[in-house]
């Protein structure tokens, strides 16, 4: 893995990159350092201006305030909003609801709020069951297995294709563009990347267009059709939103599930708890959610201000990042500790305030599910010394690869 | 004891309605109120305290 345009950062206060592989590798030593130097808020001249808060209460105060802070970029790129071509602004953003603001983005989400409400969503697990086990069924024997390549990554895809109405079988082209999207953002602007963004957009049109002239029960005809302030959907929003749908819930649980298999197979203790006690696994999925959190979100400063003595400027990028937050010791007890039966875990995995992820429930049903079920077909795994785990980069942070050495099968 | 969400602090984390279905539901739109008026039954006490532990919006008060 290279770095990123920027280069190699000289000092995390001052000149972070939260794009780089050694941010992926370190954030949690980084984030100590950083706050025990007494510097609470990071900043760099990369990304043309980012800030990087670190406390529960700044991530918390900044998510709730929306007056100062816009959702219109979420995440951090080379170009500021303002600057990317053709792009639709605030308060709708390119990709609503996530990239929408008050007053707008209320009715935006409210019309998705429906079909990812737990009533909706529960009906799943059957399905999710038989997806994961078939899965597992696909490794056949074989002792030495990679749980994110063979298992964590296709499990939100296939949901996701299904729900909104897409071929299952393009995983991989869901996953490469994703990929495009959230891993890439300090990488160069080559032609291949600018060809696979224009091949991303000929496929949703192409399905777009296929779900107008054949409409059926799925959320790309709901989308089609949808009204807000008494109007159809503009198609810009449609497709924003599809896009959203698409990308947001794929590599996030792929991370989430996949950081909860990879601390399964490091601490042997929690994997037998959960093994011998699988009604522990919802308290310990969201104990992962709150060590391993997989996203962190970014806001734009709308004008110049201070915010606790540091001047920020008018289109500074702000990360909101929730897993920091997660490993705060004034909001935690023993907050660098994982504790798979922690009974007070107001973890903030799912983002704070008006922009909760639309897709949590869905996200926790998917992550329990896979954990329940691999635990139940491998009880005694741990991770292959000869090879090497691997995490993604950027605002998404999971394990990529994750070589395994199956020890027990049920 | 009663137990009581705020509607407008409430963002439909739906962590009450997990932990504690038998004091907590969630409307159409995934946003959880309390069942019976919040008057929590004897007995369930302790998965009162715990919704209210699991809240990341701190949108749940109890009065004892």
């Amino acid at each position: 893995m290279s770095e990123t345009v920027y280069g190699p950062v000289t000092d995390w206060a001052t000149d972070f990159d939260h794009g780089s592989p050694a941010y992926a590798a370190n954030q949690h030593k980084i984030w100590d350092d950083l706050k025990n130097s007494g510097c609470p808020i990071a900043h760099t001249d990369r990304y043309g201006g980012t800030w990087l808060p670190l406390t529960h209460e700044m991530v918390h105060s900044i998510a709730y305030d929306t007056d100062h802070f816009s959702s219109e970029g979420p995440v951090v790129g080379q170009l500021k909003p303002s600057e990317v071509p053709d792009r639709i602004g605030a308060p709708i953003g390119p990709v609503p609801p996530i990239s929408s603001d008050p007053p707008f983005h209320n009715e935006a989400r409210r019309l998705l709020l429906p079909a990812f409400s737990p009533k909706m969503i529960d009906p799943w697990r059957d399905e999710v069951i038989e997806i994961c086990n078939k899965l597992i069924d696909d490794m056949g024997d074989a002792d030495h297995i990679d749980a994110a390549l063979q298992y964590s990554q296709h499990i939100p895809v296939m949901v996701i294709a299904r729900m909104l109405g897409l071929p299952v079988e393009d995983g991989d082209k869901f996953r490469g563009w994703v990929n495009l999207v959230l891993s890439g953002i300090g990488e160069e602007r080559t032609e291949a990347r600018m060809q696979q963004f224009m091949e991303f957009n000929e496929y949703l049109a192409y399905h777009v267009n296929d779900h107008k002239e054949n409409p059926r029960e799925d959320l790309i005809s709901f989308l089609l059709n949808a009204e807000i302030f008494g109007e159809k959907l503009s198609l810009e929003h449609a497709v924003g939103t599809v896009i959203l749908l698409l990308i947001a819930g794929i590599d996030t649980t792929w991370s989430g599930i996949g950081s909860s298999l990879w601390h399964l197979a490091t601490n042997s203790v929690d994997r037998r708890r959960l093994v011998e006690n699988p009604d522990m696994i919802p308290a310990a999925v969201e104990e992962f959610l709150r060590a391993y959190a997989p996203v962190t979100m970014a806001r734009v400063v709308k004008e110049d201000m201070e915010f606790h003595g540091v001047q920020m400027k008018k289109e500074d990028w702000v990360l909101l990042p929730f897993p920091a937050a997660n490993r705060d010791d004034k909001q935690f007890a023993n907050a660098h500790e994982v504790v798979i039966d922690r009974e007070e875990n107001r973890h903030a995995a799912f983002g704070l305030g008006i922009h909760r992820c639309l897709g949590s429930n869905l996200a926790r049903l998917e992550m329990n599910v896979a954990v329940e079920v691999f635990l139940q077909r491998f009880p005694d795994f741990s991770v292959d010394a000869n090879e090497i785990v691997t995490w993604s980069t950027g605002q998404v942070r999971g394990p990529r690869a994750l070589p395994f050495v199956v020890n027990a099968r049920a | 004891m009663r137990v009581h969400v705020d509607p407008s602090k409430c963002q439909g984390h739906n962590r009450c309605y997990a932990l504690a279905p038998e004091l907590f539901d969630v409307d159409d739109y995934g946003n959880a109120f309390e069942l019976n008026d919040g008057v929590v039954p004897a007995g369930l006490e302790d998965k009162a305290r715990l919704a209210l532990a699991n809240c990341p919006e701190f949108a749940i008060s109890i009065e004892e």
